[in-house]
């Protein structure tokens, strides 16, 4: 079967590619270069005047895990306005805000989405997060492994262990957990709250262990770059929402020294306590550390107007805002001493002048970072606004008129707090392409997917140009998945099921033997039984894993 | 004859890993470890190794297409039971969403107690290893927690733990329901501190120590026969406690409107930490009742009791609960699964009935259809959820039974549905 893909316009930020117009060749799931000599074509799609880019990345949505399912059992009210009915092809399901598995994987394809990574794996929850991304149809996936606030790596600390043992500990927890990265989460926070502390600044010290935040990020971005795993330390800070914040980030991206470090949802984490409500942006001075600090990588969290609900690790802040929950209902956790978990609905209204601002300071932000190439889509789904709402993000972006209208119906006090009308910059199809395939998928660490040179996989989305880039992108015109199509004209006409991508980084085997006297003494489930298995994942002939490799170590 | 160590049981609800099982040819023996739960459940031995067409015995293939056929042209079948593992409640919502069913979990008029209050206001719950090494108070609401859990004290309360220097200081106190046996008694010889009410008064007793806790004047002298002091000293400790856990079982709580002292129960729990830390731990989940609510709520939005009748799922507590829509005549078909529990038989009904069930199970009115599974962690591989909801733990295929998984069965039919509805 040889597929041929005739005469699209190409953004191809992976190869160079902007805007070009060029043949793609599939065989066998992949991209391979224009056969030599006589070739027959099984199938060919005419792609004149259509713009051809890859599978979009999705690098943080919350699509795996207990809190996401702790989000939809607190919310049949929200399922029961968007019932999604059963067809020839797809599953039944509900949608909005906290989407069924299967609705997840269809609404990501139908908009062009072909994976999407888990931010939030708790390693004692990472068989669920695997679970359910194992119901998301089309979609490809993986998971970034939480770690900071378990006892065993501030134990660590405690004993000042060196680097090497806490490099080991890590590798060890991302080959349990099955993950491509690491995340910390309000780092040693979440432990802290277990000891009735409500906040921690990045200099302060957890009351039980005396170690700080700042120390904790230290050692695991080390970590991280030691192993070699691609993706930097993924890291949502400390004092999240919090007013003020924009000092601790700066702070952060200075304390990080120079190692590579991914800001996650950089939006609730930069803003300042100026104006008669003290709340201001603080993107000036955020995107100035960006764009000059080359080791930072961030995504935004955008926010948008609507009914959501707020799943995270960070049990502290979101204890701390359970007094804004709409409809009023919400959830902690503490979890097996190893992290935790907050749920909190929320309604973000555009009349409200600290929503109203938390919007203009994401997009302030997308428009004063200068490198695309360090700088992603998200809203932090469902966090920020269901990650369906990508497309109207995208049109916010690209179309200056269109952000201004909308700028100007929000609360008066916050348009009056934003720089967003004076700026005049509009993304184009090629930094679009860059912030969700490209950039995303080198960010990861992702090797063959991304791009749409001979050798990549073929996951592919074609779209029809249209100034109103909202229906261009809500609606492609044919998606492909490992060179199968997918969806035709946003709407999913066939499913397959996508691979876990995942690292394997070494360590010294020598630490299962203080891992097990932990476990056995401490936890509540066997060392051995705690670790995940790559049978897992296949053994209902639908999952699979993809080793990536990791960086050489100098 | 071989033995397995480190084996995880499915069936206690509380995740325990640590049986030794001895297997022999098809005999399983716990030989450490073992509880009164767990020992019965992993032994019991297989009996039907052949399914059944009206009590006739048949290859697998013929049971499965029966059963198919008897689903064919339902117009509302339910599918009660669900007691299974997770790839088991997989091929169980696809069958549903194949056919239109409802789909309830049998113990789920217990598990909705807790759900109500989940929907209507949350709660700030805990997990098993954080009661293990922080839990300094433990307040057991109406509940019998050794009866539940054999090992419980043993394992969670009376170990080592990281932060409290000597775990049989742990304060224990039970209000309602009186201890069963002893397992309360700390090793050093320290009682529980037992308030004894009827269930049936907790919801004015629970009421009263909300109220004392938030500072509200109480102007009685008793509630249910339990004194306010005691009341407030309860409240005072659980103001004074650095990590406070108040635990109920929902089925214990065996009267209308439950729901509603669990949630003044996980309310004061909130109240509680508005100053110091303090943690709800709901007891329950055995048997594979929270894996049901997990896969079902991944799969559809909502936890249990799902119609696909309309197409999509529907959510109703009430309505969709199996008994009543077999004995209202609105249910004409049934399809029980259970691959866990010998004694949960099927309700009776006049509607053509499939059982997919554990090896064992005997029958008052024999079904249209039985087809015997092998249970999960001792014939197939396969993930259970433990009953503080976090946890997944990866079952053990312990011996070769040669017995079909629920997964496979429910596939098996849903497949040749899916056939025919396209040809």
């Amino acid at each position: 079967m040889l597929i041929k893909l005739t005469g699209g316009t190409v953004y191809d930020p992976a190869s160079g590619v902007d805007g070009k117009q060029q043949d793609i060749y599939i065989q066998n799931g992949k991209i391979i270069d224009k056969p030599t000599g006589e070739f027959l074509v099984t199938k060919e799609y005419d792609l004149k005047g259509k713009v051809v880019m890859s599978g979009a990345i999705d690098m943080h949505t919350h699509i795996g895990g207990g809190k996401g399912n702790i989000a939809r059992t607190l919310l049949p009210e929200d399922h029961r306005q968007d019932p999604v009915a059963s067809n020839d092809v797809c599953r039944s399901g509900c949608g909005h805000a906290m989407p069924s598995t299967f609705v997840t994987g269809y609404r990501y394809a139908e908009m062009g989405y072909t994976a999407g990574f888990e931010p939030a794996l708790l390693p004692i929850n990472a068989r669920q997060a695997h679970m359910e991304m194992g119901d998301i149809p089309i979609l490809d996936k993986g998971g970034y492994v939480m770690l900071g606030s378990d006892d065993y790596l501030l134990r660590m600390l405690t004993a000042k262990k060196d680097q090497k043992a806490i490099n080991d500990y890590v590798a060890w927890t991302m080959q349990s957990a099955k993950a491509i990265g690491v995340k910390v989460v309000n780092p040693g926070g979440i432990n802290a709250f277990k000891f009735n502390q409500r906040k921690l600044d990045l200099d302060e010290q957890n009351s039980h262990y005396g170690v700080t935040p700042r120390e904790i990020l230290r050692v695991l971005a080390t970590a991280v770059k030691e192993i070699g795993v691609s993706h930097p330390l993924h890291v949502h800070g400390c004092n999240l929402g919090v007013p003020g914040n924009m000092d601790t980030t700066l702070d952060t991206i200075q304390g990080i020294g120079g190692l590579p470090m991914h800001l996650t949802h950089i939006q609730f984490h930069s803003y300042g306590t100026e104006g008669d409500f003290k709340f201001s942006s603080g993107v000036a001075k955020i995107a100035e550390a960006i764009n000059k600090n080359k080791n930072i990588t961030i995504d935004v969290g955008q926010i948008l107007f609507g009914q959501t609900v707020t799943a995270s690790g960070d049990n502290m802040r979101q204890h701390a805002n359970h007094k804004f929950a709409s409809p009023n209902k919400w959830v902690t956790m503490d979890i097996e001493c190893d992290a935790g978990c907050g749920v909190v609905p929320f309604k973000y209204k555009d009349k409200n002048f600290v929503n109203a601002l938390q919007w203009a300071i994401g997009l302030e932000t997308f428009l004063l970072v200068e490198d695309p190439w360090r700088i992603f889509l998200t809203t932090d789904h469902p966090n920020g606004a269901p990650f369906t709402s990508y497309p109207h993000l995208i049109r916010l972006l690209m179309d200056r008129t269109f952000r201004n209208d909308v700028l100007s119906t929000i609360h008066p006090e916050a348009q009056k707090m934003t720089t967003l009308a004076s700026i005049e910059r509009e993304y184009t199809l090629q930094e679009i392409a860059i912030m969700t395939r490209a950039g995303a998928a080198k960010l990861i660490g992702l090797q063959n997917r991304g791009g749409l040179s001979a050798g990549n996989w073929a996951d592919i989305t074609i779209y029809t140009d249209n100034v109103d880039r909202q229906k261009m992108f809500e609606k492609p015109d044919y998606v492909f998945k490992d060179g199968e199509v997918v969806v035709i004209d946003g709407k999913v006409v066939h499913t397959k099921w996508g691979t876990t991508h995942i690292v394997k980084p070494d360590y010294d085997k020598s630490i299962e033997k203080d891992l097990k006297a932990y476990f056995d003494k401490y936890l509540t489930m066997k060392v051995d039984n705690f670790r995940m298995s790559d049978d897992e994942f296949t053994e209902d002939g639908r999952g699979s894993l993809t080793v990536h490799d990791l960086k050489a170590v100098a | 004859m071989s033995e397995i160590t480190e084996v995880p049981s499915p069936f206690c609800g509380i995740g325990t890993d640590d049986l030794t099982i001895q297997v022999d040819g098809l005999k399983i023996s716990v030989v450490e470890n073992g509880c009164a739960v767990n020992t019965p459940a992993f032994e019991q031995p297989i009996i039907d190794r052949k399914a059944r067409i009206n009590g006739k015995e048949v290859e697998l293939n013929e049971a499965i297409s029966h059963a198919a056929s008897l689903l064919k042209n339902t117009n509302y079948p339910v599918i009660g039971g669900c007691a299974t593992d997770v790839n088991g409640m997989r091929g169980l919502l696809a069958l549903a969403d194949r056919t239109g069913a409802v789909v309830d979990n049998m113990n789920f008029n217990n598990a909705r107690k807790n759900l109500l209050a989940l929907q209507d206001s949350g709660w700030m719950n805990t997990t098993l290893a954080e009661v293990k090494n922080r839990c300094d108070l433990l307040l057991i609401v109406g509940a019998d927690l050794e009866g539940f859990a054999p090992r419980f004290f043993e394992k969670y309360l009376w170990n080592e733990a990281m932060f409290l220097e000597n775990t049989s200081d742990r304060d224990i106190i039970y209000l309602g329901t009186k201890p069963s046996g002893n397992a309360s008694t700390s090793p050093n010889g320290k009682t529980a501190h037992v308030f004894e009410c009827e269930n049936e008064s907790l919801p004015e007793v629970v009421a009263v120590l909300r109220a004392l806790v938030k500072g509200q004047p109480i102007h009685a002298e008793n509630v249910a026969g339990i004194s306010i002091a005691d009341l407030t000293a309860i409240a005072d400790k659980l103001k004074t406690a650095k990590y406070g856990v108040v635990t109920w079982a929902a089925g214990a709580l065996n009267y209308s409107h439950a729901e509603l002292t669990v949630q003044t129960i996980c309310e004061m729990v909130k109240d509680v930490n508005q100053t110091t830390r303090c943690s709800g731990f709901p007891l329950g989940g055995k048997e594979g009742d929270q894996t049901a609510n997990q896969v079902c709520g991944w799969t559809t939005g909502y936890a249990a009791r799902v119609s696909f009748a309309k197409g999509y799922p529907e959510y109703d507590p009430f309505l969709f609960e199996t008994n009543e829509l077999l004995n209202n005549g609105e249910a004409d078909a049934l399809v029980w699964v259970n691959a866990f529990n010998v004694q949960a038989n099927p309700p009776k009904t006049n509607v053509p009935t499939i059982v997919v069930a554990r090896s064992g199970m005997t029958f008052e009115q024999e079904p249209d259809v039985f087809i015997p599974v092998g249970t999960p962690a001792i014939d197939h591989e396969g993930h259970a959820f433990r009953l503080d909801n976090v946890v997944a733990i990866r079952l053990k295929k312990l011996r070769d039974s040669g017995l079909p998984s629920t997964a496979e069965v429910l596939n098996a039919i849903e497949q040749v549905l899916r056939e025919e509805s396209i040809c």
